[in-house]
């Protein structure tokens, strides 16, 4: 379908009116910065009534099939919201494993029934997802899971644990992977995929108390927990696929996602407003030499990274090592995070001491994004895992 | 700011070629062998470099050249670096810049077609102060009629013995100039070997006291941004190379060398700062290209702060990090790392020499910092 540049230009500005219009402000409260650190009741409740808000208004899942409850328009149209949602902002989209994971995937494996059942609760933010991949034992080895699915009749009695499950105690549905067998020829043939319904006896989502204070995250037990046989996805076995499939959507490399920002942007940028507006002893603060300097250091940083992706999408400077660049993204972006919001504290002055307060910078959100990045240098393995993994991989040196 | 990276078919061609090229004619041991000779390069060699065209390169076909782009120079050095040779090739090619942009049209039709065609050419822009500021040279050149006569001494001049014309600023009347200065006009004491760090080099002291040229010598127009950007550009691509040798040769020897019965390159602390060595590589590797396809860029969207921007930050980067993987790959080698038999010396004197050359990092980082900071 071929849409006109005026009639885009002509959306955009609709967007971006209605976007300013409706941003739903200051709550009051220190928002949180993505899914997974939504901590309160009245955070969530605010973060969900705002996707609503957006989805009410047309702007979210607006490439999805009309008859599920998207908009069944381009993709296009859906990019100019992403990007205008970026631009001015706005509060992030809290229902991000079911408009990003779940949702893409069960438009493109999932029967008619389960995307009448389940997409439009989705976009609308009434059936919040969850996702139950990582377990305490096995952190970024999701071939190991251990969580047990045993059929018995009509369901499958669950059983084990998961970790790190955001927003598990508001969650109406879990993404789950779970071992329906040990017998198989390798881990990977004995696992499942299940549409597990979190609401049911025996499913206990313990929320874990962050570094940060906050909460955001979940244990969550299963205990004798029965499921209907028919959430599985596919068939016994094909957990380790469909699993992979979700993990496409997850780290964007095929696109069906319903839009809309997954999380707040904070990038060297920001650092450096930041720094526009702080004092060090009563002077401006990039007065000072060496406040400059480091902050030049991190913006080039931030440059190298974004030059290094221009750099990988040209094979013929890239054939020595083909996979550097991509293989070392996660280590470089998320170190530079960790240590530019350990910059951004040390512009503060004394304040730098302080954190989730209304006296402090931002009201400590500083504090909190330097807590969380560390989300980013621990989560699908550590840097010094990643360290390990390039010089092995990568530059073929002999195992730790 | 823009991300473009461009590199073209003929890039690609070239960068081949010259890997191939210096791999087998600047191997480790040509290398050494040439660390007492007086020439950096074989003039066979020279011939063998000036008819695979690349000293023709930037040269416009108008005047003998192949008119490609500065940045197609780019490939060609890296593999040099690759491969440690040195040759007047970097130096040839500033001073045609130098002619090109500055010249009348007399200087341009009698020196370029001349060093399209091989002449070596080099320039004369460092004085004993260390000062990486061309604009401000202590030399002067003092108009009398139609003569110019020079005084002052310039420093790190780079195959100076072998040149058919050297490119020196003065200052004149308080504004710094451009001189082409040929041998015929240059006393044969004036010229002393300088002992500099990366021994691959021949670098000479110029004596400039009572040279006396034609005043129709003088470039008429000065254009100092467009050098330091070319040295710059050209410098960070012998770096690139050099650190890629620079991390095959640390690789090799993590991989080879035992101790405590196990490979050394099993130990976190000398894999680790591997990989930094590496992503210290791919990200100078990328500005580098960057850098090159903006320095050709003449449409008016890149602007002319992207463009400082863009080269600064490729040689604060650059030097930062060849420094850093030669400083450990002299650590890393341990006892035999102490000798001068072991290649890792060769890599951190090139690392060095090219870091203080035209500004090390914290140099391009104070100028970066109200390009990038704003008021």
């Amino acid at each position: 379908m071929s849409v006109n540049e005026l009639e885009l230009e002509e959306f955009r500005q609709e967007v971006s009116a209605w976007l300013t219009e409706n941003n739903p402000g200051d709550p009051g409260f220190l928002l949180p910065e993505s899914f997974m650190e939504v901590g309160t009741d009245a955070q969530f409740e605010y973060l969900r009534a705002w996707q609503r808000k957006v989805y009410d208004a047309g702007y979210l899942g607006m490439s999805w099939p009309k008859e599920y409850g998207g908009g069944g328009k381009p993709q296009v149209f859906q990019d100019i919201v992403t990007q205008e949602m970026a631009r001015q902002r706005v509060p992030f989209m809290t229902n991000t494993i079911g408009l990003n994971w779940a949702g893409p995937l069960i438009l493109q494996r999932g029967t008619e029934e389960e995307k009448q059942k389940y997409i439009k609760g989705i976009l609308n933010a009434d059936d919040i997802w969850c996702q139950g991949f990582s377990e305490p034992d096995h952190g970024s080895d999701l071939g190991s899971a251990q969580v047990k699915a045993t059929k018995d009749g009509d369901d499958y009695i669950i059983n084990g644990s998961k970790i790190w499950t955001s927003l598990g105690t508001y969650a109406k549905y879990m993404i789950l992977l779970a071992r329906t067998s040990n017998d198989g020829p390798n881990k990977y043939a004995g696992l499942s995929f299940f549409l597990a319904p979190m609401k049911v006896e025996g499913i206990d989502p313990q929320p874990i108390k962050k570094l940060t204070s906050e909460y955001g995250f979940c244990q969550t037990f299963f205990n004798d927990a029965r499921i209907p046989a028919n959430c599985i996805m596919g068939s016994e076995g094909e957990g380790w696929a469909v699993a992979m499939a979700t993990l496409m959507f997850e780290r964007g490399n095929v696109g069906g996602q319903a839009g809309g920002i997954a999380m707040m942007d904070v990038n060297v940028n920001d650092v450096l407003e930041l720094a526009r507006r702080s004092k060090r002893n009563g002077k401006p603060a990039l007065d000072d030499p060496l406040i400059r300097d480091q902050m030049v250091k991190l913006l080039i940083e931030a440059r190298s990274n974004t030059l290094m992706s221009s750099r990988a999408k040209i094979p013929a400077l890239n054939t020595e090592r083909p996979s550097a660049i991509a293989m070392s993204g996660k280590l470089r972006s998320s170190e530079l995070k960790r240590r530019f919001c350990q910059f951004a504290l040390s512009l503060q002055g004394a304040n730098g001491g302080r954190f989730i307060a209304p006296e402090a910078v931002d009201g400590g959100r500083w504090q909190r994004i330097y807590f969380n990045a560390f989300s980013a240098t621990i989560g699908g393995g550590t840097t010094q895992v990643q360290y390990n993994i390039m010089g092995e991989r990568v530059l073929g040196l002999p195992k730790s | 700011m823009d991300n473009q990276i461009n590199f073209t078919e003929e890039q690609s061609m070239l960068l081949d070629t010259a890997m191939d090229f210096c791999g087998k004619n600047s191997t480790i041991n040509m290398v050494r062998s040439r660390l007492e000779q007086e020439q950096s390069l074989p003039t066979e060699l020279w011939s063998q470099i000036v008819a695979l065209g690349w000293t023709g390169i930037t040269i416009p076909e108008s005047h003998g050249g192949l008119g490609l782009g500065f940045s197609d120079l780019v490939p060609v050095v890296e593999a040099m670096g690759r491969n440690l040779m040195a040759s007047p090739l970097v130096w040839s090619a500033i001073s045609a810049r130098a002619v090109l942009l500055g010249g009348n049209e007399q200087q341009k039709s009698h020196w370029l077609p001349k060093l399209a065609s091989g002449a070596i050419a080099t320039m004369a822009i460092v004085e004993p102060d260390g000062s990486w500021l061309l604009e401000e040279p202590e030399s002067v050149g003092t108009i009398n009629g139609d003569a110019l006569t020079l005084s002052g001494t310039k420093c790190f001049v780079q195959d100076a013995t072998i040149a058919e014309v050297i490119v020196v600023s003065v200052k004149i009347e308080g504004e710094a100039r451009l001189v082409l200065l040929e041998p015929a006009s240059i006393p044969a004491t004036a010229l002393t070997p300088e002992v500099v760090i990366d021994e691959t080099r021949r670098c000479y002291q110029l004596s400039l006291e009572g040279i006396k040229v034609p005043a129709a010598q003088l470039l008429p127009v000065t254009c100092f941004t467009e050098i330091e950007q070319a040295a710059i550009l050209l410098l960070s691509a012998e770096m690139a190379g050099g650190h890629a040798s620079t991390l095959s040769l640390i690789i090799e020897y993590l991989k080879t060398r035992k101790q405590f019965d196990r490979y050394i390159g099993s130990y976190q602390a000398l894999k680790h700062p591997t990989v930094d060595i590496l992503i210290g590589l791919e990200s100078t590797r990328s500005h580098l290209y960057h850098a090159a396809s903006l320095l050709d860029d003449t449409g008016a969207e890149v602007s002319d702060e992207e463009k400082e921007a863009a080269l600064r930050m490729l040689k604060a980067v650059a030097s930062e990090g060849f420094a850093y993987a030669g400083d450990r790959a002299i650590q890393f080698h341990g006892g035999f790392g102490f000798t001068y038999e072991c290649d890792a010396q060769l890599y951190l004197r090139r690392a060095l020499w090219c870091q203080h050359q035209f500004g090390d990092e914290t140099h391009h980082r104070a100028l970066l910092a109200p390009l990038l900071l704003g008021a």
